[in-house]
C-alpha cells in the first residue's frame, strides 16, 4: 500500500510546510535540519496535527482531506508513531507499554504477541520492568515494539535513534529492518544524522524550510547534491563561492573560477541556472603535494598556503589559503612526510568530478 | 466537645469532596485541555469562591435554593420541603465554595503531564476515556487526591456560607465552626477550645498529607 501525502500549514510566519509525496512501502528517509518541519510532516500524517490544506491517504483509504473536511481521528488512523522522545508510560511496565495499543485483541493472543516481539527485539528478559528502570538503548527497543506489535499500516519515526551511540544503533536498525522486511509498508523515518540515511534508506527526501529540495536514492542524492544545503548535510566540508566562466558539453565539463581569486576549477558540467554556483569538495577527496606535481590525470592543480594545522584523532586538517580558504584533511602519517607547516606552500589535486557544482541556494 | 456538630461536619465534608470529585474531575479535564477562547471566563468562575466573601456566596446561594426560586420549587415539588436551612442545601451550598479546591489541585497536575504521552496513547488507538483512566488518572493522582483532601479540610472548616445558607440547626446544619462561634457567643471557653484545637490539628494533618504528595515530581515526568 502507498502513502500520498500532500500537506500545507503554515508553521510560522517565516516559512510554509508544503510538501507532496508518495511513499512506497519500504523506508522513506525524511532528512532535514531541526526546523525545517520534519515532525510537523509526520504529526500531519498522525493526525497530531491538522494542516491547512492537504490531503493524506493509505491506499484508497483517505485520511485527511481539507476539501472534503475528512479527519480521521489519530486512534483510527492505524499508523505507528515513534516519538523522539519515545513517551514510553512512565507508570507502566514494558509489557504493559508494548500490550497498550492490543486493547481489542484477546488477552491470550496479546500476551503471545507481546512475547514473541519482545524477543525479536531482545527485551524479552526486562517485561516487567518499567521504563525508569532500563537503559536508554532498551527503552528505545521498548518504543519501537510498542509501535510495531500493532501492525500498523504506516510507520513513522521521528529521530528514534538519535540519543544512541552508533553500536546499539546499528543493531537496532538491523532489527528493524528485519521486522519490517516481511511486512510491506511505507516507512517515514525523520533524521539529521547522515549515517542513518545510508544505513536505512531505499528513499530520502530532503526537506529545508518546508520544501523537498531533493529527492532520490541516498546515494544519488547525498554523493552528488544538487543544493547547497544537501551538500552541507551530506558532510562536504568545502562549499566554495564560484562562477561559472565556461562551458564544454563536447567534454562534459565546466570551469568555474572560485569568487575572490584567480582560482579555475573544471567540474562536471551541471545544469544549474546562472553564473553562480557553489562547488561542493569533500576535505578527504583533496590531495596534498609538498611540489607542483607533473604527470597527473587529476586537471585541478591549485597552489596554496597552509593556513592553519590541526589534529583531532587520525585526521590532520590544514586549512591551504588559495585565496580562499580550502579545509584539507590528511593522515598524521602523510603530514609528517610533506613537512605540513603554517605558511609552507603546497600544491592541491583535486579530480573534476570530486568538484561537484551545487545551487548557490 | 460538640461531638454533633463535628460528626454533622464530618458528614458534609465526605458528602462534599465526594461529589466534588466526581464534578471536579471532567471540569478540570475540560480546563486543562480545551482551547476555546472564552476558556478564562470559566476558570474565574471557578476561582470566584476564592476571593468572594462567603456571605455574598451564601447570600446568592440562599437567593437560588430559596422557596420563590425556580430551584427551590422544584426541590420542594419533589421533596416536599425547601432547601434552605436543610443539610441538602448545605451540601449545595458547600460545593460552590469549595470548587476551586476541588478543581485546581486537578488541573495543576492534568498540565504537568507530558502532552506526548497523551498522543502516544491516541495513536495507539486509545479513546479519550481509555487515555483519561490508563494515562492521565494514574500520573495524576497525587493531584486528583490532593483535592479531595484540600476539599474535605475546607468544608469542614466553612463558616459563612454555613451561617447564611444553613443556619444553625443542632444535628441539621450546626457545623463545627458554628458551634465554637456559639460557644464562644456563650462564654463557654473550654469547649470552644477544645473543637477549636481539634479542627487546628485536623487541618493542619489535611495540609501536611496534600504537601508530602504534592513533593513527588518523578510521577509526572516524562522519560527520554
Amino acid at each position: 500500500m502507498t502513502l500520498s501525502v500532500q500537506v500545507r500549514t503554515r508553521l510560522s510566519s517565516q516559512f510554509v510546510l508544503d510538501v507532496a509525496f508518495d511513499a512506497s512501502p519500504g523506508v522513506t528517509i525524511v532528512f532535514g535540519e531541526s526546523g525545517s518541519g520534519k515532525t510537523t510532516l509526520l504529526r500531519s500524517v498522525a493526525g497530531l496535527a491538522r494542516p491547512d490544506e492537504g490531503r493524506v491517504a493509505i491506499g484508497d483509504r483517505v485520511l485527511f482531506d481539507s476539501r472534503t473536511a475528512v479527519s480521521v481521528e489519530p486512534s483510527r488512523r492505524s499508523v505507528g508513531f515513534v516519538f523522539q522522545h519515545l513517551a514510553l508510560f512512565p507508570h507502566l511496565s514494558a509489557a504493559e507499554n508494548i500490550a497498550y495499543g492490543l486493547a481489542t485483541v484477546p488477552a491470550g493472543d496479546r500476551r503471545l504477541r507481546v512475547a514473541r516481539i519482545a524477543t525479536s527485539f531482545g527485551i524479552h528478559h526486562l517485561l516487567d520492568r518499567t521504563p525508569g528502570e532500563i537503559s536508554g538503548g532498551e527503552r528505545q527497543r521498548v518504543g519501537l515494539a510498542r509501535s510495531l506489535v500493532t501492525d500498523p499500516e504506516v510507520l513513522l519515526l521521528d529521530e528514534p535513534l538519535s540519543a544512541l551511540d552508533h553500536a546499539t544503533q546499528s543493531r537496532i536498525i538491523a532489527d528493524v529492518r528485519r521486522w519490517t522486511a516481511a511486512r510491506a509498508i511505507p516507512i517515514l523515518y525523520v533524521t539529521h544524522s547522515q549515517r542513518e540515511v545510508f544505513a536505512l534508506g531505499e528513499r530520502v527526501l530532503v526537506l529545508q524550510e518546508g520544501r523537498i529540495v531533493a529527492d532520490g536514492t541516498p546515494h544519488a542524492v547525498m554523493e552528488s547534491p544538487s543544493h547547497a544545503l544537501v551538500a552541507q548535510l551530506a558532510g562536504f566540508e568545502n562549499l566554495l563561492d564560484a562562477a561559472i566562466i565556461e562551458r564544454r558539453p563536447a567534454a562534459g565539463v565546466m570551469v568555474a573560477r572560485l569568487s575572490g581569486t584567480t582560482v579555475d576549477l573544471e567540474t562536471p558540467l551541471a545544469d544549474l541556472d546562472g553564473r553562480a554556483v557553489r562547488i561542493a569538495i569533500r576535505a578527504g577527496d583533496i590531495l596534498v603535494a609538498s611540489e607542483h606535481p607533473h604527470g597527473l590525470s587529476a586537471r585541478n592543480i591549485v597552489r596554496g598556503t597552509i593556513a592553519a594545522l590541526s589534529r583531532e584523532g587520525a585526521v590532520v586538517r590544514a586549512a591551504v589559503d588559495v585565496g580562499t580558504i580550502v579545509e584539507v584533511h590528511v593522515t598524521p602519517a602523510s603530514s609528517d612526510e610533506l613537512g605540513l607547516r603554517v605558511g609552507v606552500p603546497v600544491w592541491l589535486v583535486v579530480k573534476t568530478h570530486s568538484c561537484r557544482p551545487v545551487a548557490a541556494l | 466537645m460538640d461531638w454533633v456538630a463535628i460528626a454533622l461536619s464530618l458528614r458534609l465534608a465526605a458528602v462534599v469532596s465526594l461529589v466534588l470529585l466526581v464534578v471536579g474531575l471532567p471540569i478540570a479535564y475540560w480546563l486543562t485541555f480545551s482551547r476555546w477562547r472564552w476558556k478564562f471566563l470559566v476558570e474565574s468562575i471557578v476561582a470566584l469562591p476564592l476571593v468572594l466573601p462567603p456571605t455574598v456566596l451564601g447570600f446568592y446561594v440562599l437567593v437560588a435554593l430559596g422557596a420563590r426560586s425556580p430551584i427551590g420549587r422544584a426541590w420542594a415539588a419533589w421533596t416536599g420541603h425547601g432547601l434552605a436551612f436543610t443539610f441538602e442545601g448545605l451540601v449545595i451550598a458547600s460545593i460552590l465554595y469549595s470548587l476551586p479546591f476541588g478543581v485546581q489541585p486537578m488541573v495543576a497536575s492534568f498540565t504537568q503531564i507530558d502532552r506526548s504521552l497523551l498522543d502516544a496513547s491516541a495513536i495507539l488507538g486509545a479513546s479519550r476515556l481509555r487515555t483519561f483512566r490508563r494515562i492521565i488518572a494514574p500520573l495524576a493522582i497525587e493531584g486528583i487526591i490532593a483535592a479531595a483532601v484540600l476539599t474535605f479540610a475546607h468544608t469542614l472548616g466553612e463558616f459563612g456560607v454555613v451561617l447564611m445558607v444553613g443556619g444553625n440547626l443542632p444535628g441539621v446544619t450546626r457545623t463545627v465552626s458554628i458551634a465554637i462561634y456559639d460557644d464562644v457567643q456563650s462564654l463557654n471557653f473550654a469547649a470552644a477550645q477544645q473543637t477549636a484545637l481539634a479542627l487546628l490539628l485536623f487541618s493542619f494533618s489535611a495540609l501536611s498529607v496534600v504537601y508530602a504528595l504534592m513533593r513527588r515530581p518523578w510521577a509526572v515526568a516524562p522519560l527520554s
